[in-house]
């Protein structure tokens, strides 16, 4: 399977067996993220790394990521010094760090930035998150950590609970884990529900997942809990904000309802929905979830940039 | 003998298996009455074998492709007659084409393709009829294409 030079803006570009190919590869690449072993196998190759919006995790990882395979980043993590404050097009932006590097990773508050930038750019082009539309890393990396503990995606139920309206990153798991086979449950507030379109494209693939309101009738069955946080952010209104922020919070209590061997993930960062008694117990998966961005980026960057396989 | 109720025209473009109800739009689309000083006749549920339909007769008018695509984007059953000195010289239905560039406007304001960027609109056709597209940018589907045409 070759990568090379290929763009990663949405997870719905590639097949079921593109997506095990990029797992497996980045389950090799655990050592390496670790510091365990070390490679160079991306050694003089630079990575420009645009960050129109706040990322912690993304743009860290990312260049963890760029640095455990040898390579070198550039770019920034705040717009406001940059052209863009002066009038500059995104398309712009992107002719000129096209010029300065091998590969651009970009996160940006547009839906349809990254396929804008791809349109402009030579190099290959990664979506660290465009507005509320796609995060195919971050889907991947979740596929990785379910892959990694549950051994496959097929027939276990995962339960996406919070923001399934605004998160990007519900969006695209939804479909993800449609096209493996998973049985998926949506827990959210009414004003906060699952689009229509999402539910229809997991009918597409086969998968009729259940919708409720009520997270202890959720919670018995699950094997994967995948929890997000109500984005301020991304509320028009503080109102409709402070009407449905902590609806849910996950705590031991609710924990001893579920499966012995249940998995707690989220793409962090939280607030309020997670306990932090959660940490210490065998569920709590997010930060193990947040490591795992580092081997997928890692594998990612290798593919598109050619890198010799380790 | 059957009633006639829309006269033949000598040259021009008439548009028939309109999907009832729809020919107000298809007059929006072409930007009628704006864009012509000539003639234009309206059937409005008309019947025909194949249930009601509408009919929409433009004098002294060809249309572009573009119109054409718009067209097929509300009335994919729609087919278009060029007419000249009283004969259909040229008969063809309406094909949406797989892909559509700069017809139609994303309905979502933070969609790329709304700011300032040397971009036009596309979307993939996933459906063509019903017509249903996807912003190939954004990844949205209009619900209201027919309110969102340029």
């Amino acid at each position: 399977m070759n990568f090379k030079g290929r763009d990663i803006i949405s997870i719905k570009d590639f097949s079921k067996e593109e997506i095990n190919y990029i797992l497996n590869y980045a389950k090799g690449m655990i050592p390496y993220a670790k510091g365990e072993k070390h490679t160079n196998i991306l050694k003089e190759k630079i990575l420009s790394s645009l960050f129109f919006e706040p990322s912690t995790r993304t743009r860290l990882s990312f260049e963890s990521a760029m640095h455990r395979l040898g390579g070198t980043v550039i770019g920034f993590a705040d717009p406001s010094g940059t052209s863009q404050k002066k009038g500059e097009s995104l398309a712009d932006t992107i002719r000129m760090a096209d010029s300065y590097s091998d590969a651009i990773v970009i996160r940006h508050p547009q839906e349809g930035a990254s396929r804008l930038a791809a349109e402009f750019a030579e190099s290959p082009v990664l979506n660290a998150g465009d507005g509320v539309g796609q995060h195919p890393t971050q889907c991947l990396l979740d596929l990785f950590t379910i892959v990694t503990e549950k051994k496959k995606i097929k027939g276990n139920n995962v339960v996406l609970l919070g923001d399934l309206k605004y998160g990007r990153t519900v969006h695209s798991l939804a479909y993800a884990l449609s096209l493996f086979g998973a049985e998926l449950t949506f827990v959210s507030p009414e004003t906060l529900k699952m689009p229509k379109e999402v539910i229809n494209e997991c009918k597409e693939l086969g998968v009729e997942p259940t919708s409720t309101t009520i997270l202890e009738k959720a919670i018995k069955d699950a094997d994967v809990l995948y929890v997000t946080r109500i984005q301020k952010e991304r509320f028009p209104d503080a109102e409709e904000y402070n009407r449905v922020v902590g609806t849910y919070r996950v705590d031991s209590i609710l924990l001893k309802q579920a499966k012995e061997d249940i998995i707690v993930m989220h793409p962090l960062p939280r607030i309020v929905e997670i306990d932090p008694e959660v940490d210490k117990t065998k569920h709590a998966l997010y930060f193990k979830q947040a490591f795992n961005g580092v081997p997928t980026r890692m594998a990612l960057l290798s593919l598109i940039l050619g890198g010799k396989k380790l | 003998m059957k009633e006639l109720k829309v006269t033949p025209i000598k040259s021009g473009t008439v548009i028939d298996h309109i999907t009832a109800g729809s020919a107000v739009k298809v007059l929006h689309i072409l930007k009628i009455p704006e864009s012509t000083s000539s003639v234009v006749s309206v059937a409005i549920n008309v019947n025909s074998k194949i249930g009601k339909k509408d009919i929409v007769k433009i004098e002294n008018r060809e249309l572009d492709p573009k119109e054409v695509d718009k067209i097929a984007l509300i009335a994919p059953k729609a087919t278009i007659n060029i007419i000249r000195d009283f004969e259909v010289v040229k008969k063809q239905k309406v094909q949406l084409p797989d892909q559509i560039v700069g017809l139609v406007k994303c309905s979502n304001p933070t969609c790329v393709s709304n700011a300032r960027e040397p971009v036009e609109s596309r979307f993939h056709v996933i459906s063509k009829d019903p017509p249903r597209i996807r912003c190939y940018y954004c990844e949205r589907e209009p619900e209201d294409i027919a309110e969102r045409i340029i």
